[in-house]
């Protein structure tokens, strides 16, 4: 039996039902890695087919992942397997210790995908190309970006090379390849899924999150994920909810925002009028709509760049060649310590990691602190004290995931501020911690993915759980696969 | 200090490493002297993905130093990362607190040359230390056993003005910190460090000079010689010529104090300071010390050195200066007013002179305190040694000698008397006869001393101390030998 498409819950009922094993599943799932990424190069480290961690556990009682392979970002610490955030200057870095999101995972006897997803270096970009691995393709279509930072995740769930992938969203990384490769991708509130393990970008921003094939298997992981974690002190000690019950709830009675500043010039007119069909849909579904307004949207995308560049010029400081990774060779000439910093930091970054700390390290610098990161974080509460007043009125908030399908490989490597325009829509949930999820809407003429974007009050994933679950299941776009021809 | 009719302005940073169990952010121990690196994690070694848990009992403590200098220590706080490279700081940025610290605006009353002084504290704030770098044939190795230890950075006004002062800041800075019990405060181990900010200035300006900062001090003392020839090299330079135009040509910069050659050496000026970069660790959100939460360390202080010393004065009849000998340092301050109680009666002189005469040197003589002193049969062989030799039952000398005896030898004071018969005689009557006998045997010293000269009466109670081996009074010896002469002629 072929299996390698099928979702989670679909596998866990099959193994119940003692069709399949977890070996048969890794085992077809590695021969479909073999035979496609070739071309979607949705993992790193991949030639000879993937591997499962051995220590994963497979719990005599069944986990809610049991068997179920996972594929995780290259930023998210594996215990023994390299984790190089697709960077040279982490070259050859396998953590002691697993990300407390992979002892959840393992806990619930998902298997481990060794072999890790691709990115954009340090989840600098929107595209996965700025990867030291090079680019990863969209299945939909090759010439195509899978979106990024966390591209590979999301191409390697949408080619059918694992059954969930986990991603990291610091200002819109999973729901935007999730809308580019045609997945459901959540980024939780922040503090619901812990960080220990996740090589930061941007701290006060960054989640880690599940990109799935559907909305039951991205609440089903979220379970797993989820919850406090004593290890970092921004998870919050709330219990975790039952995701799935979630699931079939119904729309009826739930209001959903529609923010005027989103559909405006800028977003794409084919996927406008696919997200006008799908509120439509919803409408038919018994959800009523409320137009809302957040006014200070325009301030998202530099506020973003103020904030993350910041703490990523702090956060990317310890990487200096002197404990792990990459070190440049130096002469023992006078001052070969700094002299050792400077080249291991000056070859071991790429392009777009070099824009981002000399960005951060300015804004942070004495002097420009007070005009720069201190009106951000201002600004950014203004942002969030908008999503407060629209949450007074509405139960979540639609819009579009991307004002555009996927672009062209190297369209937009020459132009970074094109590039960052297209998180203009995702990176407000990561400033005002909310979480928002990315689910299937559509496909444009030339066949490439459509994502609508739903948004919530903190801690009110359900509620996403409950509208997503209800439109992917009264249309066909979750069902659809790429045809991966080149 | 005044020297050419100008003043050295001073400021202390006092650094103190908390004696917690574990680091500041992670679960490793703090334990001194293990193998290197023996005790680190990912948290402490800085690596990817990894962050930081406060340790709640370093935040603590660090609200029982505020509290205990006198500090406001305000509801809200948090940590800041300060950055510079440096391959003993893992991450390449310290956790440590800039516009929030944990306490601010407090003081420490200070004693010194005679006169009492009230230091202001700007502010105490809590970070991690940094590793260990060693040199080593060509090549630096580094320790990171220290690295993530609770640090407490204590920063005093600009209020010290002599090296002087300085001294009796850090002794009494010292001696809170000890009685809290929340560092071992050892120089030589570096759990107590401190950096030094010497301006100077005319005698009678309100502005301030040019501020050199002075590191590497790594003892009390050196502290007071660094700022010693730092000061006076400052004026020497700026009263060179008698030229009063020079003033302000001092430059900013940061200096190293070499004890060796006693001299401080520039290590960086202004123009390459550093741009720290402070920001608020994001991995870390701010800490709310409720009301009742300070009221509760509060409660919870013991009593301060301060407040000790004034309680001896009033309790036990001390004077200031006995009382703040003894309060110097905690065990020995417990140890003392542990023997004041238990010393009989309402007046403790006899005990307080011991304390601060025999038994201090004695310590001092092994390099330890006098509660280290190891007294065969506790308090109260010393107690009753202090006793005897007070009423006069046993000579100051030989109850000195009792006291080294008895240390060295492990044996209790009170046997020591008893097998060397030492119990003075103060009976007169028993006295008498070997009174008379040295009468007769020196009948010179006694008619000199009947013609006048009294100095003779000293060598005839010489005698009857020899007849006695050393165990009559003195005293008493005298009165006899007076009463006999007299009444013989």
């Amino acid at each position: 039996m072929q299996v390698f498409g099928l979702t989670a819950h679909e596998l866990r009922r099959l193994q119940e039902a003692g069709q399949v094993r977890p070996d048969e599943i890794v085992s077809q799932l590695s021969e479909r890695a073999r035979q496609v990424d070739g071309k979607v190069c949705a993992y790193v480290r991949s030639d000879t087919g993937l591997s499962v961690d051995p220590s994963s556990a497979h719990a005599p009682a069944a986990g809610l992942l049991e068997g179920v392979p996972v594929s995780i970002k290259d930023n998210i610490c594996t215990e023994g397997f390299l984790t190089e955030c697709c960077s040279r200057i982490l070259a050859g870095f396998k953590p002691p210790y697993d990300a407390t999101v992979i002892k959840k995972l393992k806990a619930a006897g998902a298997s481990i995908i060794t072999q890790k997803t691709n990115m954009d270096e340090f989840a600098f970009g929107s595209s996965t190309e700025n990867s030291c691995f090079g680019p990863t393709h969209n299945p939909w279509d090759l010439q195509k970006v899978p979106g990024g930072s966390s591209g590979g995740s999301a191409a390697s769930v949408a080619a059918d090379e694992a059954i969930i992938a986990l991603g990291s969203d610091t200002g819109g990384s999973i729901r935007q390849p999730a809308a580019f490769c045609g997945v459901v991708g959540l980024k939780p509130t922040y503090g619901r899924v812990s960080r220990y393990g996740l090589i930061a970008f941007a701290s006060s921003l960054d989640q880690i999150g599940p990109l799935s094939k559907d909305v039951r298997d991205c609440a089903l992981a979220m379970k797993v994920i989820a919850g406090f974690d004593p290890q970092d002190s921004t998870s919050v000690d709330l219990p975790v909810p039952d995701y799935t019950a979630a699931l079939d709830k119904g729309i009826k009675g739930l209001t959903v925002g529609i923010p005027s500043e989103y559909f405006v010039a800028g977003l794409d007119p084919e996927v406008k009028s696919i997200l006008q069909e799908a509120i439509a849909k919803i409408k038919s579904l018994g959800g009523s709509f409320q137009e809302v307004s957040l006014p200070h949207t325009e301030y998202a995308v530099p506020v973003y760049y103020i904030i993350a560049t910041a703490e990523a010029s702090s956060n990317l400081a310890r990487f200096d060649g002197v404990q792990y990774g990459f070190r440049a060779p130096v002469s023992s000439a006078a001052n070969s310590m700094i002299e050792m910093y400077k080249h291991t930091r000056g070859k071991g970054f790429g392009e777009e990691a070099k824009r981002r700390i000399l960005l951060g390290t300015f804004s942070l610098s004495h002097g420009y602190y007070d005009a720069y990161y201190l009106r951000a974080l201002k600004v950014r509460t203004l942002i969030k004290n908008d999503f407060d007043a629209a949450f007074k009125v509405c139960d979540c908030i639609l819009t579009p995931t991307s004002p555009t399908p996927a672009f062209g490989i190297g369209e937009k490597m020459e132009d970074p501020l094109q590039m960052y325009l297209s998180d203009i829509y995702t990176i407000s949930a990561n400033l005002s911690g909310i979480p928002a999820i990315s689910v299937p809407c559509g496909f444009t003429a030339a066949g490439l993915p459509v994502g609508m974007q739903l948004l919530a009050k903190p801690f009110a994933e359900e509620t996403l759980f409950t509208v997503a679950h209800a439109y992917e299941q009264a249309t066909p776009w979750h069902t659809s696969k790429p045809s991966l021809a080149e | 200090m005044e020297y050419k009719g100008y003043e050295i302005v001073v400021g202390l940073e006092v650094h103190v490493q908390l004696n917690t169990k574990t680091k500041a952010f992670c679960g490793c121990s703090t334990d001194f002297g293990n193998a290197p690196n023996s005790q680190t994690c990912p948290v402490c070694l800085g690596f990817p993905g990894s962050l930081p848990v406060l340790n709640k009992v370093a935040l603590e403590y660090a609200v029982k130093v505020g509290l205990a200098l006198n500090c406001q220590v305000p509801e809200f706080t948090k940590f800041d990362r300060k950055h510079y490279y440096y391959p003993d700081l893992p991450k390449n940025y310290q956790i440590s607190q800039y516009d929030f610290p944990v306490a601010k605006k407090g003081f420490l009353n200070i004693e010194a040359e005679g006169m009492s002084k009230r230091i202001g504290i700007t502010r105490v704030h809590l970070e991690e230390d940094a590793g260990k770098l060693m040199h080593k044939e060509g090549a630096s190795l580094v320790d990171f056993n220290r690295t993530g230890i609770p640090l407490l950075e204590i920063v005093s006004e600009p209020d010290i003005r002599s090296p002087l002062e300085a001294y009796a800041y850090l002794t009494a800075l010292k001696s809170v910190v000890e009685y809290l019990d929340v560092s071992d405060c050892d120089m030589e181990k570096g759990s107590l460090r401190c950096d030094a900010n010497i301006s100077v200035r005319r005698k009678g300006d309100t502005s301030f000079g040019t501020k050199i900062e002075l590191k590497n001090m790594n003892s009390f003392k050196g502290v007071k010689d660094a700022l010693e020839y730092e000061g006076k090299s400052q004026i020497d330079f700026l009263t060179q010529d008698n030229d009063p135009t020079i003033v302000g040509l001092l430059s900013q910069e940061t200096k190293l104090w070499d004890p060796k050659k006693g001299i401080t050496v520039t290590m960086r000026t202004k123009e390459e300071a550093k741009d720290y970069r402070y920001f608020p660790d994001p991995d870390l959100p701010p800490f709310i010390i409720t009301q009742q939460k300070r009221e509760e360390i509060r409660g919870s202080l013991p009593e301060l050195p301060e407040a000790k010393k004034e309680r001896l004065v009033k309790e036990y009849g001390l004077s200031l200066y006995d009382a703040g000998v003894l309060v110097a340092d905690k065990k020995g301050a417990d140890f003392s007013e542990a023997c004041l109680k238990a010393y009989p009666g309402n007046d403790k002189k006899p005990m307080v002179n011991w304390l601060i005469g025999p038994l201090l040197s004695e310590a001092n003589s092994r390099n330890t305190g006098i509660a280290d002193l190891v007294i065969p049969g506790g308090i109260e062989e010393l107690v009753g040694l202090v006793r005897l030799a007070a009423e006069e039952k046993i000579s100051h000398l030989s109850a000195k000698s009792v006291l080294s005896e008895s240390l060295a030898g492990g044996t209790e004071a009170s046997r020591i008397i008893k097998d060397k018969n030492l119990i003075q005689i103060s009976d007169s009557g028993a006295l008498e006869g070997a009174a008379d006998e040295a009468i007769k045997e020196n009948p010179k010293s006694a008619q000199d001393y009947l013609q006048g000269k009294t100095g003779a009466l000293m060598f005839l109670v010489g005698q009857v101390m020899r007849k006695t081996g050393g165990r009559a009074n003195p005293k008493v010896v005298q009165e006899v030998l007076k009463r006999r002469l007299e009444h013989a002629h």
